[in-house]
């Protein structure tokens, strides 16, 4: 399946009903150097939109919203350890976590590459 | 993030170059400031440790305050001009030396402190009797009207509008400047020169202070708007120099453990409780004679009920502005009033006003981030020693 992306920023790419998620380049962009990262530990569930993640750079603290609701089953401690990472490959190799959807239709509501990159534009 | 209208912010003499060099414009004290440029706030901060930043600091305040009660160009003009600011300021000024410059706060009625501030002494025998202040840009209008209205009949405060401010900071900035202006170099820190640049025909007067804002080496450099873009072009031909922006000048200051006014220093807190008593003179001390003496006298002889220490957040997660400082047995202390990641430092250092009994070094606390206690220890500040120039 291709990407799709949150309003939020975040990026999901589904695999079966395992689900990858991170932020955005244009995300990553826009904070800046990325300093720290806090992940959620794992079989902790979420609802869509609930605080999942904290990624802070050198100018500011921003929360990562879960795109999706389900549990997480994995997640990505290579960037705790080094949080750069995340603007080095942040739709690529600083994935944040991998949730086990609950509500596989909640996919239909984020938007395509196409529509992102529109609304990135505009915000 | 305050989206003032931008039609209505002021824009500095380099706002042109900083476009050009790729800044992002951000509001910053009614002005459209760089906050980075295209190497980003980590890059920029270190290349200032290790090099040399450039930063267009034009939106802060400078002043010529000049005597009315002596003529200028005599020591008992500079004795006049001085005893008139000392009714405001906690600074020895009748003893600095011409050239020499001092960091000191403009104080209320109660020992709070209005604004932070350098006052120089300027150099030239004919100009003793005169002295410039640099004042922070948020203040300046206030600054301004309150020294003028409280000086009336004894000094005359001339606003120079027509100048900028560049400031060069890091450890090559010496060797950078005394290119353009040979004597940088040995230019003693916290002092002014006065040059002609360019040297060849029909050069601007500039002032150069060795002063800074990073904990570096460094200079800044006041020089009429009409050479502003000139010279800071020239500056940035050195290929030691990077732009730099306000990000990375608030990570820099922050390691150095310098306060941010309106942040870490306010019109409540004195300069004591601001550990910044180094900002008062010994003599003052004794004689008093500034707004607030009575508190200020006080708190330094039984110490005062809060003062500001450096923290040092354990792990990586940093603590910003406004995280409570609990004890470990969860009372409230006080709170964070800056607080970061410090790229030179290699993690999260913060600032912030703690009660006393809690501001030796070493003491363990807790900053609470998202509702989470951070175990934090008091820490000696700065978080990165000092790079001043000592001759």
């Amino acid at each position: 399946m291709s990407v799709k992306y949150s309003q939020d920023h975040e990026w999901v790419k589904a695999d079966g009903d395992v689900c990858t998620i991170g932020i955005s380049a244009h995300a990553a962009e826009q904070l800046g150097d990325v300093v720290f990262v806090e992940l959620p530990d794992t079989g902790k569930t979420f609802a869509k939109g609930d605080d999942m993640a904290v990624v802070e750079s050198v100018k500011a603290a921003s929360d990562v919203y879960a795109p999706i609701s389900g549990e997480i089953v994995e997640v990505n401690s290579a960037i705790v350890d080094e949080p750069a990472k995340v603007n080095e490959d942040p739709q690529g190799a600083a994935w944040f976590v991998k949730i086990k959807m609950s509500n596989a239709s909640e996919l239909d509501a984020l938007m395509d590459e196409a529509a992102y990159k529109d609304f990135a534009g505009q915000s | 993030m305050a989206d003032a209208d931008t039609n209505t912010l002021k824009r500095t003499p380099l706002y042109d170059l900083h476009v050009s060099l790729g800044a992002k414009m951000v509001e910053f004290a009614g002005y459209e400031m760089p906050v980075q440029y295209p190497a980003g706030v980590l890059k920029e901060h270190l290349h200032t440790r290790e090099k040399a930043g450039l930063f267009d600091v034009s939106h802060m305040g400078q002043a010529y305050l000049t005597t009315t009660e002596a003529p200028l160009g005599s020591d008992e003009a500079h004795e006049k001009i001085a005893a008139a600011i000392e009714t405001l300021v906690p600074a020895e000024i009748k003893k600095l030396k011409k050239g020499a410059m001092r960091y000191t706060t403009l104080l209320s009625e109660d020992g709070g402190v209005l604004d932070d501030l350098m006052i120089t002494r300027l150099y030239r025998d004919d100009l003793q009797g005169m002295l410039l202040l640099v004042v922070n840009a948020a203040t300046k209008a206030q600054d301004f009207a309150l020294i003028e209205k409280r000086l009336e009949g004894v000094a005359t405060l001339e606003i120079a509008e027509k100048r900028s401010l560049i400031a060069i900071q890091g450890p090559k900035a010496a060797a950078v400047v005394n290119r353009l202006l040979p004597g940088a170099l040995d230019q003693p820190f916290m002092s002014v020169r006065p040059h002609y640049w360019p040297a060849s025909g029909d050069g601007a007067y500039i002032v150069v202070s060795r002063c800074g804002y990073t904990g570096e080496d460094g200079f800044e450099i006041s020089v009429p708007d009409s050479h502003a873009v000139l010279l800071a072009k020239a500056l940035l031909a050195a290929p030691e120099v990077e732009p730099v922006g306000l990000g990375a000048r608030d990570s820099l200051r922050l390691e150095a453990g310098l306060c941010l006014y309106g942040h870490d220093l306010t019109p409540e807190i004195s300069p004591v409780e601001g550990n910044i008593a180094f900002a008062i003179g010994k003599r003052r001390r004794e004689e008093g004679g500034f707004p607030g003496a009575d508190r200020i006298q006080k708190e330094l002889k039984e110490g005062p009920k809060r003062l500001r220490v450096g923290l040092k957040p354990e792990g990586r997660a940093p603590a910003r502005e406004g995280a409570e400082i609990q004890s470990t047995d969860g009372k409230t202390i006080g709170a964070v009033t800056s607080g970061g990641f410090g790229p030179t430092a290699g993690g999260p250092v913060a600032m912030g006003y703690v009660e006393a009994g809690f501001e030796k070094t070493g003491i363990r606390v807790n900053l609470i981030v998202r509702g989470k206690p951070l175990p934090a220890v008091v820490a000696d500040m700065p978080f990165v020693p000092h790079n001043y120039y000592r001759g």
